[in-house]
């Protein structure tokens, strides 16, 4: 079986539209889009360029170094693959579980990261569509023009970002390629005069992640019949949550929920992974589709991240953010809330979640003193889950006795959400595409579904001068009708002599 | 106390030549003393322009794949950046968004643009890259040193 719009059942003859590369997401990744000559939407397909060769990259290093090493998977959630890499090898060594300083030191790194990382996305990459309007001009559509335009609203997401920034540099050592946490603990305490420098600012947090969940919900409320219908399906939905359904970003047991949000597995160990869920290759796409075995792939897929965290757990173990919580389970009016747009509002939950649990930790005298490090009896092999801003992550590895890493396999957010996100794509095609003659601003909302799952696309390589939007426009017979490049500083260049992106 | 030269420099240091910024600030930061502080990062974003504040002059420094060889130094003027960037943010508009958070303008910025060729994961620093890289390096000294700016060769 085939899903809706994935494949053409007679591709020849049909005209192509690609976005490549969809653009204000992490890495590379390209739609492509098949018309009839009346525009009738016929194909459309999210081709991700996951990088898999990152898995050898670690395979023959030793352990020790792997937790520094995967942060050079990823230039914007480095701390979730470094503490991923962290617990699955405090697992191969059997120094589990990690004392009480060490697991608060790192959950405030890990809820530093999260918050951080969720405030970037939503200040700088998505409220630019979500405040000016979809259709709005190019020019505004960035953070420079949500500075101009709400000076307050950039401002506030600056500063957060920056006291996540700040959270990981005293946690992991730097901001970046931080070596804080390690196999079997941490190497530092929080020193009381960073944990003072934080504390005075993180009321002030507190009152900005509010006011950013209130301006998501009041999105939703002025336009209730965009945000909850804009690329929205149903789908099952996977996370970590606490043995007792709490909400956790960093630990616990796996639940998965079906579209009317019953349980479908619950307290699932995470090392037992590879039993709940399989992986499917599919020959148009570089990234693989993973589902719940026991489903299988036409009804197993599922979606990770802030939707299905905050649908999925029970309550958020912080007052402030419960409250918010209730408040978007009843938008759904007794049925989970599948909209996409509606991860921005989840997002935000999150973001007053993190910063609460950072003033709560920041207040626990353990991360200022107490052991770091334990011992045990070595393994050899272990799984570290992680809920990383983006859904769940999952690193597992297996090390010999020359404490050389012998296998690694990833599983990284943005693959679990593959499947939601073609889904998103196609919804979109259908709602607003079919049968119209493309727009900037239709194209647009393609990438607008795509940025909701803020999809790190695994690499965080890049250099000066790379172009930043490539559109092609094909014949009937394959010719090619039209080619626009948009430049590095966002010019529009019409070029039919220039070369097309990749094939798909 | 800020530091009144600052030298922010990006790359991943595992994808070949795009260690080039990571390597520069490396290098250079032994040589430069108290009054230089060197940020190294993935990529360039928002709250970097934060980093710029109590300034006197700030170094951009990155691989490019399009620059002349061995690097080309440019001073900068904020822009709004119209382009649908990546996470990534470019120099000028990380000015930008100091000049219109600060409401005064960004101390001076130049970029050094260090000439890479490949960018694959777990590739070394190539050996072109490496000579521009030394090359690079000697413009860094005299513009910690002497604050070079536009006017002056940029010295490929």
């Amino acid at each position: 079986m085939t899903f809706d719009l994935e494949t053409a059942a007679a591709p020849q003859g049909l005209r192509r539209v690609a976005i490549d590369p969809v653009t204000r997401v992490e890495g590379h990744g390209k739609v492509t889009i098949l018309l009839d000559e009346q525009n009738r939407v016929k194909q459309v397909r999210l081709h991700i360029v996951e990088f898999r060769g990152f898995e050898k990259f670690i395979e023959g290093r030793p352990y020790w170094e792997v937790p520094v090493m995967v942060q050079r998977l990823c230039g914007i959630c480095p701390v979730s693959h470094h503490l991923a890499a962290c617990k699955a090898m405090d697992l191969v060594l059997g120094a589990t579980p990690v004392t009480r300083s060490a697991e608060k030191i790192r959950r405030l790194m890990h809820y530093g990261q999260v918050m951080q990382s969720h405030a970037l996305h939503f200040f700088h990459l998505s409220s630019p569509d979500l405040l000016f309007g979809f259709d709005s001009e190019v020019n505004l559509r960035n953070i420079v023009g949500v500075v101009q335009a709400h000076p307050d609203i950039a401002k506030k997401g600056v500063l957060l970002r920056k006291f996540g920034q700040e959270v990981i540099r005293v946690t992991a050592g730097k901001r970046v390629h931080g070596t804080g946490s390690v196999p079997g603990g941490m190497n530092k305490h929080v020193s009381r005069a960073d944990r003072d420098m934080l504390a005075r600012d993180v009321n002030q947090m507190i009152e900005w992640a509010q006011d950013a969940v209130n301006i998501a919900k009041q999105l939703h409320a002025q336009n209730p019949a965009l945000y909850d219908s804009f690329g929205s399906f149903r789908s099952n939905m996977l996370s970590l949550v606490r043995a007792d359904g709490a909400l956790d970003l960093y630990d616990g047991v796996l639940r998965a929920r079906d579209a009317k949000g019953r349980i479908l597995i619950d307290g699932a160990s995470d090392q037992s992974y590879l039993d709940l869920i399989e992986e499917e290759v599919r020959p148009w796409s570089y990234m693989k589709f993973p589902h719940l075995k026991s489903l299988g792939r036409d009804v197993g897929w599922y979606r990770v991240g802030p939707l299905a965290r905050v649908q999925n757990c029970d309550f958020i173990p912080s007052p402030l953010a419960e409250v918010q919580r209730q408040e978007f389970v009843a938008w759904g009016k007794g049925e989970p809330v599948h909209a996409t747009l509606a991860y921005h509002w989840a997002r935000m939950i999150e973001v007053l979640h993190t910063v609460e649990v950072i003033k709560d930790l920041l207040d626990d005298p353990d991360i200022l003193g107490g052991e770091l490090m334990v011992d045990g009896i070595r393994r050899g092999e272990g799984v570290g889950v992680i809920e990383a801003p983006r859904g769940t992550l999952i690193h597992h590895y297996r090390v010999g006795a020359d404490d050389l890493v012998t296998m690694c396999n990833l599983i990284v957010s943005t693959t679990h959400n593959n499947q939601a996100m073609n889904e998103a794509v196609r919804e979109v095609a259908r709602q607003y595409l079919d049968g119209n003659e493309l727009t900037e601003g239709l194209l647009n909302r393609v990438e607008v579904a795509i940025r909701a799952y803020d999809p790190c696309l695994s690499c965080a390589t890049h250099a000066l001068g790379r172009m930043p939007l490539d559109v092609a426009l094909l014949g009937p017979g394959g010719e090619l009708l039209d080619h626009v490049l948009k430049t590095a500083d966002g010019e529009l260049v019409r070029d039919l002599a220039a070369p097309l992106g990749l094939p798909g | 106390m800020t530091a009144p030269l600052l030298v922010l420099a990006w790359g991943n240091p595992s994808r070949g030549d795009d260690a080039l910024g990571p390597l520069f600030a490396e290098a250079l930061r032994p040589q430069a003393g108290d009054g230089a502080e060197f940020i190294e990062d993935f990529q360039l974003q928002v709250e970097h322009a934060l980093d710029l504040v109590g300034r006197q002059r700030v170094l951009f420094v990155d691989a490019s794949l399009t620059c002349a060889a061995p690097f080309e130094a440019r001073a900068l003027k904020p822009a709004r950046d119209a382009s649908f960037t990546t996470h990534a943010m470019s120099p000028t508009a990380v000015m930008q968004v100091y000049r219109d958070l600060q409401g005064s303008e960004p101390p001076p910025c130049m970029l050094l643009s260090i000439r890479g060729e490949r960018f694959e994961l777990g590739e070394p620093l190539g050996t072109a890259a490496a000579a521009h890289l030394e090359a690079a390096l000697g413009w860094g000294r005299r513009w910690l040193a002497a604050g070079l700016d536009a006017t002056q060769p940029a010295g490929g």
